[in-house]
């Protein structure tokens, strides 16, 4: 604030007062609802994750293998050219161990997630997805090899969640 | 590339959800006031500008037009005109109404700007009809637009 | 120079930075722009144009909140735009602003930012579940803050940098704001205060996070026959840039904003900028964790890839040092009423260069400073280059 200015203002208000209802307000609850439309790739590709599999789309312009599947690259707005399966093992590009849940309430139990760069998509292609089955969250490491945990398919609808998680690859001793 | 066309978002691939959030919203230095003053003293208040030399209903915090901060209220009565209304058959969520509601703007005499709220006690309206605010019990009134409970005409 | 006129502030305004205040969105913006016009000595109807920059609907809960706020902003009966751009707005609305005033079809602009975050229960980071892909991300269960904590952690691991370094950024930015008469959070902390605060999402803690916050904040364009009217200190915008990638965030390295790099040479290649950490003064980079600080001086080029973290402990980002960074005390101290934080540090750049910013001043004849904002999903850069 420029040192000329002397008087700033706004009414402070603490949130228990709002709580205990000292300030006036209005309550709202706007009940919106959604469907929002798969399009095109996605939709394929919730087909194929209700089959067990990760596809992909190709741009060969740019030489790239793009998952999530689109219908144009990006870069070159081109149409993709091309599907193709990816593996459903990857990488671990980042992680974060989260107490916090989505509506910001805190958890008792962390949730890990990671994004993983997958095998067989270019470089850097990663998804978000929570990692499973590890003990203690200090043993996940950068780089670490992961893979889907895949819902038996008679409960798989068709959804990112037909994947429960990616569990750590144990390295096979030579 | 598909171009069929439907009308139902849920005809195509989707996916189900909403946009959750609670809403608490404070009315604001000049609505608590205007509130107050409704639910403590059953006035309705406006806001004059004094270089635009104009009352606005319901009063704010400064003008619109000039800028100015507004430091004196007024009370404009209770007494109003129709200036304009409609006749709801269909409630917010599209679902249809039991009985109809009128809902109009009605404005009050040297105001500018007006209320819009519920005509009472009829089932027939008229641009330029007489009305006059119906305020709740003073114990039941909760500083909000409800606290008025209709317009009463007076004819 | 690029456009018809050049373009400079001429006067600015903020509201106090607080979790809740009374006054409505409406209210907000009036009292901010009230402010500028009168810092400027200038009325309403000397304006000629208003363009208002606030995030989400979301947050206030009111849709069209652009059309809600443009009265308390001064827009009555006049040409008025709303942008948004997420975080960036703050640095984006004054660049709009530019656009008025430099294109030569109007000779002023009152430029407004506003936020009213305390409306979103049962708390403002909840609006945010819905920027993420409703499909892929949503049913992960996904937190805002993930974002950021996957963000830092790969800087970390990128650059080898500790937790120890990045606290340093939150002390240094909590103790600047103490001297900001509008700062939510101005605070004495230690590093120990921020290594044993709370984990939110690891690596991000507690003392790590800027806070939601309610305010507004405005600043007046005027073209260059009126500037020199108006004031005898006119701030002149040199440089703009702006630069989007794209939602794909999960496709991207993210140690590195390679589009507030991209915004960076825009701007600085208007101002005529080649030797960013030699040419300016001072930077207000977009700081809502502190790591983005050090993040973004690097995508600001006023340092290498991975540097920031040492010219921080060396003292160089202190306000006597030789670049000082976030001396207002950026949105860690003064808070994060998310589109009138970034129009603050603007705000901060002028008050600066033209020797106003009180006990927050930075030594020497500083002449040319930059602002940075950053925002939506890790995608987006906004800077302008002020100078005196």
């Amino acid at each position: 604030m420029s040192a000329k200015i002397k008087n700033y203002s706004g009414e402070v208000l603490e949130t228990k007062d709002i709580k205990d209802g000292k300030v006036l307000t209005e309550k709202f609850r706007p009940k919106a609802k959604f469907a929002w439309s798969a399009g095109i790739a996605i939709s394929r590709f919730l087909d194929e994750l209700k089959n067990g599999n990760i596809i992909a789309t190709t741009c060969s312009k740019c030489g790239r293998v793009m998952v999530p599947p689109r219908i144009y690259c990006e870069k070159c707005y081109g149409p993709t050219d091309g599907w193709t399966y990816v593996k459903d093992t990857g990488a671990i590009n980042t992680y974060s161990v989260s107490f916090l849940a989505a509506d910001a309430t805190r958890l008792k139990e962390p949730i890990i997630v990671a994004i993983i760069n997958l095998d067989g998509a270019s470089e850097g292609m990663g998804i978000i997805h929570r990692i499973g089955e590890v003990e203690n969250w200090k043993e996940v490491k950068f780089g670490m090899k992961v893979k889907a945990v895949w819902k038996p398919s008679q409960q798989r609808t068709g959804a990112i969640t037909d994947i429960k998680y990616f569990k750590p690859l144990k390295e096979e001793k030579p | 590339m598909s171009l069929e066309k439907i009308t139902n978002p849920l005809s195509a691939r989707h996916w189900m959800g909403d946009m959750e959030a609670d809403y608490v919203y404070t009315l604001g230095v000049a609505g608590e006031r205007f509130f107050k003053e409704i639910k403590e003293n059953g006035r309705i208040m406006g806001a004059k500008c004094p270089l635009c030399n104009i009352v606005f209903v319901p009063p704010r915090m400064y003008c619109e037009k000039c800028f100015e901060k507004l430091e004196e209220w007024v009370d404009v009565g209770r007494k109003g005109v129709i200036h304009t209304f409609t006749i709801a058959t269909i409630d917010v969520d599209g679902s249809k109404l039991k009985k109809p509601v009128i809902f109009a703007l009605i404005k009050f005499e040297g105001a500018h700007g007006g209320l819009i709220h519920k005509i009472g006690k009829t089932d027939k309206a008229r641009i330029g009809m007489k009305v006059e605010a119906i305020l709740r019990p003073p114990k039941e009134r909760k500083a909000s637009i409800n606290d008025i409970e209709y317009f009463k005409p007076l004819e | 120079m690029l456009g018809k006129k050049r373009v400079a502030i001429v006067g600015a305004g903020l509201t106090l930075f607080r979790r809740n205040l009374k006054e409505t969105g409406k209210e907000l913006s009036y009292e901010a722009a009230k402010m500028a016009l009168d810092s400027a000595g200038l009325e309403l109807r000397d304006m000629q144009s208003v363009v208002m920059g606030s995030a989400p609907d979301a947050f206030d809960g009111v849709h069209m909140k652009g059309e809600y706020l443009a009265d308390g902003a001064g827009a009555y009966h006049k040409p008025y735009t709303r942008v948004f751009v997420g975080g960036g707005t703050g640095v984006f609305t004054p660049l709009a602003g530019w656009w008025h005033v430099a294109s030569g079809q109007f000779d002023t602009c009152l430029v407004m930012c506003e936020e009213k975050m305390s409306s979103c229960y049962p708390h403002p980071q909840y609006a945010f579940t819905t920027i993420f892909d409703p499909i892929l991300e949503r049913p992960i269960g996904m937190n805002l803050v993930w974002i950021f904590a996957l963000e830092m952690h790969r800087y970390m691991h990128k650059h080898n940098v500790k937790k120890e370094q990045i606290a340093l950024v939150s002390v240094k930015n909590k103790r600047n704001a103490l001297d900001h008469p509008c700062a939510q959070l101005g605070a004495k902390i230690t590093v120990e205060d921020v290594l044993n605060s709370e984990i939110m999402c690891w690596p991000v803690q507690r003392l790590d996070i800027s806070p939601t916050s309610d305010g507004a904040a405005a600043v007046v364009l005027a073209s260059e026959d009126v500037a020199k009217e108006v004031t005898d200190n006119p701030v002149w915008i040199d440089g703009v840039g702006w630069c989007i990638d794209s939602t794909h965030w999960t496709n991207r390295d993210l140690y590195y904003p390679d589009y507030v790099e991209c915004a960076a040479r825009m701007a600085y290649k208007m101002a005529g900028i080649k030797n960013p950490p030699k040419e300016i003064d001072m930077a207000e980079p977009y700081d809502p964790f502190d790591y983005k600080e050090l993040h973004h001086m690097e995508g600001l080029l006023l340092c290498k890839k991975g540097e920031a973290p040492k010219l921080t402990a060396e003292g160089v980002t202190q306000r006597n040092g030789d670049l000082p960074i976030c001396p207002s005390g950026g949105l860690l101290g003064c808070g994060n009423p998310i589109a009138a934080a970034g129009l603050m540090k603007v705000s901060e750049i002028f008050w600066q260069l033209r020797g106003e910013a009180g006990k927050r001043q930075i030594p020497g004849d500083p002449r040319t400073g930059v602002a940075q904002a950053w925002g939506d999903l890790m995608q987006y850069g906004s800077v302008i280059v002020l100078r005196r």
